[in-house]
């Protein structure tokens, strides 16, 4: 118990702190002001309404696809899949929004992200069932299912969705829109949308899942022990394809969400949307615990957005908090490091009692 | 003033507020075998752990040759020439025999791994010591018996001066106990020290100079092993005396719970159980004797539908059983306390409560309609720990953080609480202390006198003898004999498990 409230604290908040300081130094040495800077990224992303509207929009998504990450992780799986998830689940919310435009807004929407999210988890499924039946790494298998649902994708859209000669779809009719005349008018016209409740309220889901229910308590258990949970009469195939149905469900259900919310169409694309490896990153921070996972995504996602008016204010380059952030992974990645430095008792004092159960 | 080797002064250690050891001291000399002793869940394993540099004291210090040492991890109390052979294997099933023996301390030539000398050097430890390992192996194709083996070779391998068996002898079999004392005694005769953790009095009266009985983390006595009897040993471990009869009431014995029929097994593409047949009937326990690796596990894994049937019939009650799934054989009535307690039988990182219904939690009262009911299953766990007597702080503790007896009490009290027709049992009291033993010994006799059917698989040929109404001794896949246990000795099951005796024909 003890443990698991370490690990869940002192791991992420001394890594976000060093990350921070690692990018502080680079910005002295290249002769930029660090206090400054940061400054600026705490107004870019939390110091108005806007702002806090556009950083509550971008957790959306990384909330769903780390979420995602950390069911088939529990498992025991690296689901790499989730920005192939993503991407199929915001194609699916799309062509449903636009091929059932008649429906009335409310039953267009339910269908719209159900859409996203059950085609997300058919993908992703498709690696559990390799996986459970064949033994094929899903680390092999999810990440040229991102390549091929990439391709897919950019040929549907051009060759289907798009008028000739635009590389997009047309947009979805306005009455889909989750971002509401409402929430536009009390957010300054940021981009925040219903969709951020529905991200909470799947927190709640995912929580209540893993602590409450059969089926959660089946995936950590293939997931912590095959052997005993093949001896205790667990299914070990069936939990592993649902656990995997289960994360591209989440993934995907990110994607409809941002494509129905924030983008209104879908386009041709070189890349895959960076939010999917975003959302592994966020879920690692957060030791895979959904509550932690809310706040790593807020920690993630103002960086990114108040990263974006760095540049804008001063002469430092944005770039500088992709290096905060690569640094924050690289060191919640070395916490074998800091547990052992726990372990020895370097951060003695407030974790006297705690300091024996760490093992 | 004579100087020890390793002396432990005024040592503690708390998990939380815990007391795992107050206050113990203890003494060891040069060229000693020092037997600690004491119930499951005493804190052995955890003092040793300060003394291999796995665990810090909370209080109290650690001397070696007379100087006060600070360990901090492992490597330090290697390099003081400190090797401990853990109780639970710390071995990595991926990697073969030989690269989990010298990892950590790999020979090398120009960075390379030099991988002829260190099977060179584990071969020449292996012929001095008799000690009997396939280094190619991987290490999770191997039995527990022969993990064990491996343990011990690691802590030879790094030429220790004191070694620290943590109970090793828990997963061996007579014969190999026998050879293992023989290496105590050579490796004390060298002048090494040896500190021994066991459960077994034998083996402690046959090899060990002193022994210090720990109680609920305090040392009771230290007492020389030459002037103290078994009996007293005992009641000063569990603090009462011990009943070591058992007692076996008349029973019908007309049903047959078990009939396997003409069984085939494959593993690792050898036939390891051969056209086999066996029964057993309600109100009896058939024993099965033999050594490791004889086919055992397998025919376990193949009535409990953990491993494919090649052919045969394996009936339940008149009921076919072969090539159902785990969790219908298990509804159909069959419990299996397994072999493997740590890899198969528990799931260390969940609670004791969590485990206690790892087979039943899908079913009323742990859950309904999907959802697990934690308030029952809490309840549950309680009632189990008061029960099987699990020393533990609360039906919510990490079962990773039980002594390894209380492990295995998690183990039988899951099973034998569920009264399956059929109770599978591979040494069900592995590790666990003389208290425990005459408890589980009653529960399983229990199982029996209420018209159940037993099977027992043990490397203890004395809890085979003793439990017994009927023995089987399997050699090669196959049952080579039958014996009444009212009329054999341990060492003519000893020989009829090593194939010496013609196929049996007693009744
Ligand atoms: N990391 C830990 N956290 C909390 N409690 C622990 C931890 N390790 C051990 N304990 C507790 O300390 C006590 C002593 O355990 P230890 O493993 O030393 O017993 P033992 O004498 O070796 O018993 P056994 O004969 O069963 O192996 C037990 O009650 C155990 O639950
Ligand atoms: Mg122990």
């Amino acid at each position: 118990m003890h443990t698991k409230s370490l690990k869940g604290l002192v791991i992420p908040l001394v890594s976000v702190l060093a990350g921070f300081i690692v990018g502080a130094i680079l910005m002295l040495i290249f002769g930029y002001d660090p206090i400054q800077n940061y400054q600026n990224l705490l107004i870019g992303s939390l110091g108005g309404i806007y702002s806090i509207g556009e950083t509550l929009r971008n957790m959306i998504s990384l909330i769903l696809t780390a979420l995602g990450f950390a069911v088939a992780s529990k498992a025991g799986f690296f689901n790499i899949g989730g920005p192939g998830q993503y991407l199929i689940g915001w194609f699916g919310a799309i062509v449903f929004t636009l091929k059932f435009s008649y429906l009335p807004a409310i039953l267009l929407i339910i269908g719209a992200l159900l859409c996203g999210a059950l085609a997300g988890g058919i993908w992703s499924m498709i690696a559990g069932i390799l996986r459970a039946y064949f033994g094929t790494s899903e680390v092999i298998t999810t990440i040229m299912l991102n390549y091929i649902i990439l391709y897919v994708v950019n040929f549907a859209v051009k060759s289907w969705l798009a008028s000739k000669g635009s590389d997009s779809s047309p947009n979805i009719v306005s009455k889909a829109n989750l971002n509401t005349e409402f929430l536009q008018h009390i957010t300054d016209n940021s981009t925040f949308n219903w969709g951020f409740f529905i991200a909470l309220a799947v927190v709640g889901l995912v929580w209540f899942y893993f602590n409450k229910t059969k089926s959660g308590f089946e995936i950590q258990a293939v997931g912590l022990n095959e052997s005993a949970s093949q001896y205790s009469g667990i299914s070990v195939k069936k939990t592993i394809i649902i656990a995997m149905l289960i994360s591209g469900l989440l993934a995907g259900l990110g994607g409809a969400i941002d494509g129905l919310g924030n983008y209104e169409n879908i386009s041709v694309s070189n890349n895959l949307p960076n939010v999917g490896y975003n959302g592994m990153a966020v879920a690692l921070l957060a030791a895979e615990n959904p509550i932690g996972i809310v706040f790593a995504a807020l920690l993630f996602s103002a960086l990114q957005i108040g990263g974006l008016s760095i540049s804008v204010y001063s002469n430092t380059p944005s770039e500088i908090v992709d290096i905060v952030i690569a640094s924050i992974i690289f060191f919640v990645g070395i916490k074998y490091a800091f547990e052992i430095m726990v372990k020895k008792g370097w951060f003695k004092g407030k974790n006297k009692a705690r300091k024996g159960g760490a093992k | 003033m004579e100087e020890y080797v390793v002396e432990m002064r005024h040592i503690t250690k708390q998990f939380g507020s815990y007391k795992a050891n107050n206050d113990i001291s203890l003494q060891l000399g040069k060229g000693e075998i020092l037997a600690l002793l004491g119930e499951n869940g005493a804190g052995k394993s955890t003092l040793m752990g300060m003394l291999s540099g796995l665990l810090q004291p909370t209080e109290g210090e650690i001397l070696i040759n007379g100087q006060v040492m600070k360990m901090d991890n492992p490597r330090d109390a290697k390099k003081l020439g400190i090797g401990m052979v853990h109780q639970h294997f710390m071995l990595i099933p991926a990697f073969s025999v030989l690269e989990n023996i010298i990892l950590g301390d790999e020979p090398t030539k120009a960075t390379k791994i030099n991988y002829k000398k260190a099977a060179l050097d584990i071969k020449k430890l292996a012929e001095k010591y008799h000690l009997d390992i396939d280094i190619n192996a991987k290490v999770r194709d191997i039995t527990v018996g022969m993990q064990q083996r491996v343990e011990i070779m690691k802590a030879l391998y790094r030429q220790a001066n004191v070694f620290i068996f943590d109970e090793p002898t828990a997963a061996l079999t007579p014969q190999e106990i026998e050879q293992l004392i023989k290496i105590l005694r050579a490796l004390a005769a060298e002048g090494n020290s040896i500190i021994f953790i066991t459960h077994k009095l034998k083996e402690i009266k046959e090899v060990a100079d002193r022994c210090v009985v720990i109680r609920m983390g305090k040392v009771i006595d230290t007492v020389q092993v030459g002037d103290t009897k078994e009996e007293t040993l005992a009641e000063m471990m569990v603090g009462r005396k011990i009943n070591f009869a058992v007692d076996k009431e008349a029973t019908d014995k007309s049903e047959t719970i078990l009939a396997i029929n003409k069984l085939n097994v494959e593993a690792h593409g050898l036939l390891k159980v051969k056209d086999l047949d066996m029964t057993v009937h309600s109100g009896e326990i058939v024993g099965v004797a033999g050594v490791d690796g004889n086919g055992q596990s397998e025919l376990i894994e193949a009535i409990t539908g953990l491993r494919k049937i090649k052919k045969g019939t394996v009936k339940l009650k008149g009921k076919e059983l072969q090539n159902l799934s785990a969790r219908k054989i298990s509804e159909a009535g069959v419990g299996c306390i397994p072999e493997d307690r740590q890899n198969v039988g528990l799931i260390l990182p969940f609670t004791i409560a969590e485990n206690l219904v790892l087979k039943n939690y899908y079913q009323k009262p742990a859950s309904q309609h999907g959802l697990l009911n934690y308030r029952k299953i809490n309840e549950l766990g309680r009632q189990l720990i008061k029960e099987f007597d699990i020393r533990s702080q609360g039906e919510k503790e990490i079962v990773g953080d039980l002594s390894g007896g209380n492990q295995q009490k998690v183990i039988v009290a899951r099973e034998i609480s569920a009264n399956p027709d059929l109770l599978i049992a591979a040494n069900p009291t592995r590790g666990v202390d003389i208290g425990a033993i005459e408890y589980i010994h009653e529960k399983i006799i229990e199982q029996r006198n209420a018209g159940r059917g037993v099977l027992l698989i043990s490397f203890e040929l004395d809890e085979i003898l003793k439990l017994s109404d009927r023995i089987v001794v399997m050699h090669e896949g196959e049952i080579v004999g039958e014996i009444n246990p009212k009329h054999t000795s341990s060492e003519e099951l000893g020989l009829m498990m090593a194939g010496k005796t013609p196929v049996g024909q007693q009744g």
